[in-house]
């Protein structure tokens, strides 16, 4: 498929070599710009980062029981989430898409809403009134463009906070993705777009996404700044996205580009990344994991402990356990709650349903 | 009271809404500086503001999605998709993310959008500029849908399409645009969604339309009168999602006939939801089946023979006879 012979033709563009600041060791690169961090940032960094690693395991499992619905896994994506929400003000605004529960669960949707929404339950997208998200998003590209109607929204009420859009290397392919980052670069909107590129949109292969050289350079097209960013480390995620909210709350918009990997399958619904992915592939990626990388780091620095790593370990699993037997204990929804929130007032027709059903 | 067309009384209730309420906000493809291709929005961006009344990329799915994410944000967007055809370029916000938006939060949020756009037959407009594309809507639960056929609807529908805490899909007939004058008050005021409005009344049958069509349906309603003395009582929508089922009854009880006429085609229309509700309610009332007089199973006609495929008085006077006739 496609055009074999080389055309004689090439697209001049720079290069852009991706942020880093911790190298694989754990020790810092040379030259780095490390996020500006407290020694308790750095440790609870790592603290969510192993706390996400194990709720990924065990909701693996809960889907597995067929205790959860839906489920899409993100170890291996821990620096790439965590680091950029962590660096938000609580009341940034996140779109996340499909995979980015994670970063909504920090930023205070209850884990037991995380998996109601997974049970599909519709209590799972009541989002409390003090946290800033939307709920995942199904249709790849369109939290992006309701991205820039959030920033508008942010910036109308005159608010010192950005929009966050996440999607990953496949939804980078969409007309969404285009319009969005481009309205809010026309209208020069404090918007970040967060592409977390982990190689495969499900099964197809990066190559066959863009011939692009880069998801990063596709800024250059919607006027707005492009940052690649070494996604498997913690800390050039974190430098990078508050980098990219000095910039977006002056008017500029930032495309940011994790480069990362599921160590997963795209999801608990039949996906086998053996059918996609060589063994050799995906080993030299699990030797770039993340949460090795930041725990070498914060060790060597004093700021974590093997007992630090067990105890948090086991909150997790006394997390999940208590919130998924919350999730269960909620009632059940009904057709007639369902029939309510279809509008603010319901209509006659709709009224008639809900007796109908009763 | 001023005589206003139509288009201006859709003008005046934007500029009503955004004197009353400082949320809400138009933009779209050219509305903000020329006032829109045809010039709804004219003068708003200099009375309000090029923060309130803007002019957007050329793009509908970011125009739907900024009025989704202001939605979500405490504002009421007003956005114009500058002709019916270009819905589809923005089909998931309106359909996939507005109309669900209450939905999937549970209440959270909500999308209090009015998407307003032109559409309709009979002024021979490009393809993909005319056609009658409410079925759509009327399938998406969480929307409602909004018709005018005359300026004090236009502006008591629109009003209350703004203050609605759910997305409204407003339809603005291009024939109706600038065909006739009628009186409006100055003053803001609103028209019910969900509330059909009977423009004539009479005894034999019923004939239910909306937008253009009523006046097509007048027309035929006069010349029944004439030819046979027939009383046709005619009812507009105006909203064609709620449906008023209760006036359509309620008439049907009283004629014991009845036609529907829609410019769109004909299979699993708006017409057809009419028909299947009013046999529910009142099928023993019934003298003879209910008639749907529509556009044909085909694509929207091109210019040349627009007019055959549209409905006509003549189709609808058959209609009519038949049905008295059964």
């Amino acid at each position: 498929m496609g055009v074999q012979t080389k055309v004689p033709y090439e697209v001049s563009v720079p290069h852009i070599e991706p942020l880093r600041v911790l190298l694989p060791d754990g020790t810092l690169a040379s030259g780095a710009k490390a996020p500006n961090l407290t020694s308790e940032q750095l440790r609870e960094l790592m603290r969510r980062m192993v706390y996400t690693r194990t709720w990924d395991q065990r909701a693996v499992s809960l889907n597995r029981q067929g205790r959860l619905g839906f489920y899409a896994p993100v170890s291996g994506q821990e620096a790439a989430m965590i680091g950029s929400e962590f660096v938000l003000e609580r009341e940034d605004f996140i779109c996340p898409g499909y995979r980015d529960m994670p970063q909504i669960v920090w930023h205070g949707l209850p884990m037991f809403q995380a998996f109601l929404y997974s049970r599909g339950h519709q209590y799972g997208g009541r989002i409390p009134e003090d946290v800033h998200v939307l709920m995942p998003q199904i249709i790849i590209g369109a939290q992006i463009v309701e991205c820039a109607g959030i920033a508008l929204g942010l910036q109308l009420k005159k608010k010192s906070n950005v929009a966050i859009a996440y999607t990953g290397d496949g939804g980078s392919s969409q007309g969404d993705f285009y319009e969005g980052m481009n309205f809010a670069g026309a209208m020069r909107l404090p918007a970040i777009f967060f592409v977390q590129n982990n190689q495969y949109a499900i099964s197809t292969p990066m190559s066959k996404q863009t011939t692009a050289a880069s998801i990063a350079h596709k800024a250059v097209a919607a006027g707005i700044r492009g940052v690649l960013v070494d996604g498997m480390d913690v800390l050039a995620v974190a430098a990078a996205v508050q980098e990219a909210r000095v910039h977006a709350l002056g008017g500029m918009p930032t495309l940011i580009e994790a480069i990362t990997y599921r160590f997963g399958p795209h999801s608990m619904s039949g996906d086998d990344p053996t059918k996609y992915r060589t063994k050799d592939e995906q080993t030299s990626w699990e030797e770039r994991d993340p949460l090795v990388r930041m725990r070498q780091y914060v060790a060597a620095k004093g700021l974590w402990t093997e007992a630090d790593e067990q105890a948090v370990v086991q909150a997790a699993r006394d997390d999940v356990a208590e919130h998924i037997k919350k999730a269960e204990n909620i009632e059940k929804m009904t057709v007639p709650g369902l029939l309510t929130s279809m509008y603010a007032t319901p209509p006659a027709h709709i009224a008639k349903q809900i007796a109908q059903w009763k | 009271m001023t005589n206003m067309t139509m288009i201006e009384a859709i003008r005046d209730a934007m500029r009503c809404e955004l004197e009353r309420d400082p949320t809400v906000m138009v933009f779209g493809e050219d509305v903000g500086h020329v006032g829109g291709v045809f010039r709804a929005t004219e003068g708003l961006q200099k009375q309000f503001g090029a923060t309130r009344v803007f002019d957007t990329p050329l793009a509908e799915s970011g125009i739907g999605g900024l009025a989704v994410g202001l939605g979500v944000q405490g504002f009421r967007p007003v956005a114009e998709i500058q002709f019916i055809g270009f819905i589809f370029e923005t089909m998931d916000q309106i359909c996939s993310q507005a109309a669900r938006m209450r939905y999937r939060s549970g209440g959270r949020y909500s999308a209090p959008i009015v998407f307003r756009t032109p559409f309709g037959g009979g002024v021979k407009a490009p393809e993909l500029h005319g056609d009658s594309l409410e079925g759509l809507m009327v399938q998406t639960p969480g929307m409602k849908v909004v018709i005018p056929s005359n300026p004090y609807d236009a502006k008591g529908l629109l009003i209350s399409a703004i203050r609605d805490d759910d997305p409204v899909f407003y339809m603005e007939h291009l024939k109706l645009y600038r065909s006739f004058r009628a009186e409006v008050p100055d003053e803001p005021y609103t028209v019910p969604i969900g509330v059909a409005g009977v423009v004539r009344e009479g005894s034999d049958v019923t004939l239910i339309t909306y937008g253009a069509m009523v006046h097509t349906a007048v027309q035929a309603a006069d010349e029944l009168q004439r030819t046979r003395g027939a009383s046709v009582e005619v009812i507009d929508l105006r909203t064609v999602m709620p449906l008023d089922i209760e006036t359509l009854v309620t008439s049907v009880k009283k004629t014991h006939r009845a036609i529907v006429v829609q410019e769109a085609q004909r299979t699993a229309g708006v017409a057809a939801e009419v028909i299947a509700q009013v046999t529910e309610e009142a099928i023993l009332h019934l003298e003879a089946p209910i008639m749907r007089i529509t556009a044909p199973d085909t694509v929207m006609a091109f210019g040349q023979i627009e007019e055959e495929w549209l409905p006509s008085v003549a189709r609808i006077v058959a209609g009519l006879v038949h049905v008295l006739d059964f």
